[in-house]
C-alpha cells in the first residue's frame, strides 16, 4: 500500500540557529488516523509545516503519496488539506467566498467548488452563516470554517494541526464523530492535538515527537501495552478524608475526592476490593482514568528530557 | 495544474482583489477622485488660467494626461501593497502557499488586481477631467500601451514592497518618500524646458518622467522624450522587478519560515 506522507532525515535549522528537527524519519500509510504529540516546541508544527510548504525545510525528504516535494510539488498539494493550529483567513471575507477562493487556487471552477462548499459547509453546520463575514463567527465555528476550507478540494490527506484547541467539548465531540466519519470514507488524516485523550480516541497510529526527535513511533495499541500501570477511579460510598494504604496498591485521592487506585499488569483487581472490603470502604462506581496515553507521554518525555540532560552533562 | 486550472486559480486571485477594493471603494476608489477633482480645479482651472499655455496646450490639457497617471501608479502601488501585506499579516497568505497555484500566476493575479484597480481609478480621473477640459486622442496604441505597462510595473513595485515590509509602517514609505516626489517631479505639473540644464539632466534619471510624458504624448502629441524610449524603459523595469519578485516568492522572503 503506498503511503500517504513519507519524511526521510527532515531536518530544520532556523535562522537563530535553532535546530527544530534532527533528522525525522515518520511513514503515515494511507487511510491511516495518526497522531503527532509532543509537547510545546517539539518540532509537530514545524514538521507539518514543511509537509504543507509553510516552512522552509533544511533538509530531507518528504513525499505525499510518493510525489516528492522537491520535485512534484504541485502534484503533492493536490493532495493535501491543511487546517492549520491559528487561524489564518481573510477575516473580513465572507464564509462562501473564504471556501469556494480555496477550491479556485486549487483550479476548480467556480459552479464545482460552489457545489463542494456547499456540501461541507452544511456537513459542518455552517450554512447558515455562509454570507456572515468570517470575523463575527464564534471561535468554533472559525475552526470548523478553516475545516471546510481544507476539504473543499477533496483531498487524499488532511493534516489537522490542534484541530479541537479551544473548542468546547460538545463541538469537540462533534469534530471528532465528522473526522471519523471523513476517514472511514478513506481520507489518511493527521493530527497534532494537546488533548491525549482525543489522539486516544481517533487515532491507529502514533508518533510522540520532542526536542526535534521522534522518541515513539507505532501503533496506538503497542503503545498503550507498554504501559504496565493502570489507574482505576473509586467513587466511594462514604467521603474519604485521607487515601487509604491498601497493600501493594498505591493509592491518592482525586480533586474530586474520589479514590485513585494504581493497578500494575498482572495484579489483578480482585485483590483490590479484598483490600477495601477489610477497610470496611464501600465501592459505588468504577472508571478507568481516561488518559492512559497521557500518562505514557509525561514518562516518555519526562525521559527524553533525563538523557538529553545526560548528554548535555557529558559533553 | 492543466492550463485551465491555472487559469481558474489566476481568475481567482484576480477577482478575489477586485472584490476587496470594490467592498472597500470608500477607502480606495473614491479618495483619488476627490484628490484629483481638487487638482483640475485648483491647478487647471485657478492658477493654470494664470499660467497661461505650456508645450503649445493650455495648462489644463498639459496637467490631465499627468494627473491621470499619478492616479494609476499610486492606485496600482497601494492595492498590490496593502492586499498582499494584509494577506501576509492576517497569515491569509498561506491559503495560496499550501495550494498547488505556481509562483509566476501568484505575481500575476496580483499585478492584473492591481492594474484593475490603477486603471480603473485612471478611467474614472479621466472623465471627471472631461468635466474641466476636452480630451483628443494623438496616438490610442502610444496611449493605452503606455499606461497599461506603466499600471503594470508599479503593481510588481507594489508587490515587491508587501513581500520586504515587516510592519504597515513599511508599506507606507516608498509611496511616501519615492514615489510622490517622483511623480511630482516627474513632469506632471510641468515641461522639463523649464528647468536649467542640470536640472533637466537630473529629471532624466526619474523614471516616472519617460512615463508620463509617453502618456501625454498618446494624449497630446507632445512630449519631453522619446515615447518610444519610454515603452522600451518600463518593459525593461517590469522585466527585471518582476524577476526579482519571482525570486523572492520563489524563496519564500517574509512568507515561508
Amino acid at each position: 500500500m503506498t503511503n500517504a506522507l513519507e519524511i526521510e532525515g527532515l531536518t530544520k535549522t532556523y535562522g537563530d540557529g535553532f535546530q527544530a528537527l534532527k533528522g525525522i524519519d515518520l511513514h503515515v500509510a494511507e487511510g491511516d488516523f495518526f497522531a503527532l504529540l509532543g509537547p510545546n516546541g517539539a518540532g509537530k508544527s514545524t514538521t507539518l509545516g514543511i509537509v504543507c510548504s509553510l516552512v522552509n525545510k533544511t533538509a530531507g525528504k518528504v513525499r505525499v503519496f510518493g510525489y516528492d516535494t522537491d520535485t512534484h510539488l504541485s502534484d503533492a498539494k493536490l493532495n493535501l488539506g491543511v487546517v492549520p493550529q491559528e487561524f489564518n483567513f481573510n477575516q473580513f471575507e465572507k464564509v462562501f467566498d473564504i471556501v469556494t477562493t480555496q477550491a479556485g487556487y486549487y483550479g476548480i471552477p467556480l459552479k464545482q467548488a460552489s457545489a463542494s462548499a456547499e456540501k461541507y459547509l452544511k456537513k459542518l453546520g455552517l450554512w447558515d452563516k455562509r454570507n456572515t463575514p468570517a470575523r463575527m463567527l464564534s471561535g468554533g465555528m472559525k475552526r470548523r470554517l478553516m475545516i471546510a476550507r481544507a476539504l473543499v478540494h477533496e483531498p487524499k490527506l488532511l493534516i489537522l494541526d490542534e484541530p479541537t484547541a479551544g473548542v468546547d467539548i460538545e463541538l469537540r465531540r462533534s469534530m471528532w464523530t465528522f473526522l471519523e466519519e471523513m476517514n472511514r470514507q478513506g481520507t489518511t488524516i493527521i493530527l497534532t492535538t494537546h488533548y491525549l485523550e482525543e489522539a486516544e480516541a481517533l487515532c491507529r497510529n502514533i508518533a510522540i515527537i520532542d526536542h526535534g526527535k521522534i522518541l515513539k513511533h507505532t501503533s496506538k495499541k503497542a503503545l498503550l501495552q507498554q504501559l504496565s500501570l493502570e489507574t482505576f477511579v473509586l467513587d466511594t460510598e462514604k467521603t474519604l478524608d485521607s487515601a487509604p494504604e491498601l497493600n501493594g496498591f498505591p493509592t491518592r485521592l482525586d480533586a474530586e475526592g474520589a479514590l485513585e487506585v494504581e493497578v500494575e499488569k498482572g495484579q489483578g483487581l480482585n485483590q483490590v476490593f479484598v483490600e477495601l472490603e477489610r477497610l470496611g470502604i464501600k465501592v459505588v462506581s468504577m472508571r478507568t482514568k481516561a488518559n492512559r496515553l497521557e500518562e505514557l507521554f509525561l514518562r516518555l518525555v519526562e525521559e527524553n528530557a533525563e538523557s538529553s540532560k545526560a548528554v548535555e552533562g557529558a559533553a | 495544474m492543466t492550463p485551465h486550472a491555472l487559469f481558474t486559480a489566476f481568475s481567482t486571485i484576480v477577482v478575489r482583489e477586485i472584490r476587496r477594493f470594490t467592498r472597500i471603494w470608500a477607502q480606495t476608489l473614491l479618495p483619488p477622485a476627490v484628490t484629483m477633482t481638487l487638482y483640475f480645479i485648483i491647478f487647471g482651472n485657478l492658477i493654470g488660467s494664470r499660467i497661461g499655455e505650456m508645450g503649445g496646450f493650455d495648462y489644463m490639457s498639459f496637467i490631465v494626461p499627468g494627473l491621470i497617471m499619478m492616479a494609476v501608479i499610486t492606485s496600482s502601488y497601494a492595492n498590490v501593497v496593502s492586499s498582499f501585506f494584509s494577506m501576509k499579516f492576517q497569515r491569509s497568505i498561506e491559503e495560496l502557499l499550501v495550494s498547488p497555484v505556481p509562483n509566476w500566476v501568484i505575481l500575476s493575479g496580483y499585478v492584473t488586481g492591481g492594474m484593475a484597480r490603477g486603471l480603473g481609478i485612471g478611467l474614472i480621473v479621466t472623465l471627471l477631467s472631461l468635466a474641466f477640459t476636452r480630451l483628443s486622442i494623438h496616438n490610442l496604441p502610444m496611449m493605452v500601451l503606455t499606461v497599461f505597462l506603466t499600471s503594470a510595473l508599479f503593481a510588481v513595485g507594489g508587490f515587491i514592497n508587501a513581500m520586504l515590509a515587516t510592519k504597515f509602517d513599511d508599506i507606507s514609505i516608498v509611496p511616501t518618500f519615492v514615489l510622490t516626489p517622483l511623480t511630482y517631479l516627474g513632469g506632471v505639473f510641468y515641461s522639463i524646458d523649464l528647468l536649467p540644464g542640470f536640472w533637466q539632466g537630473v529629471s532624466m534619471i526619474n523614471p516616472i518622467l519617460y512615463m508620463v510624458n509617453g502618456f501625454r504624448y498618446g494624449i497630446l502629441g507632445v512630449s519631453d522624450v522619446n515615447p518610444f524610449v519610454s515603452l522600451g524603459m518600463i518593459l525593461v523595469f517590469i522585466s527585471v522587478l518582476s524577476v526579482i519578485a519571482l525570486r523572492m516568492l520563489e524563496r519564500g522572503k517574509g512568507i515561508r519560515h
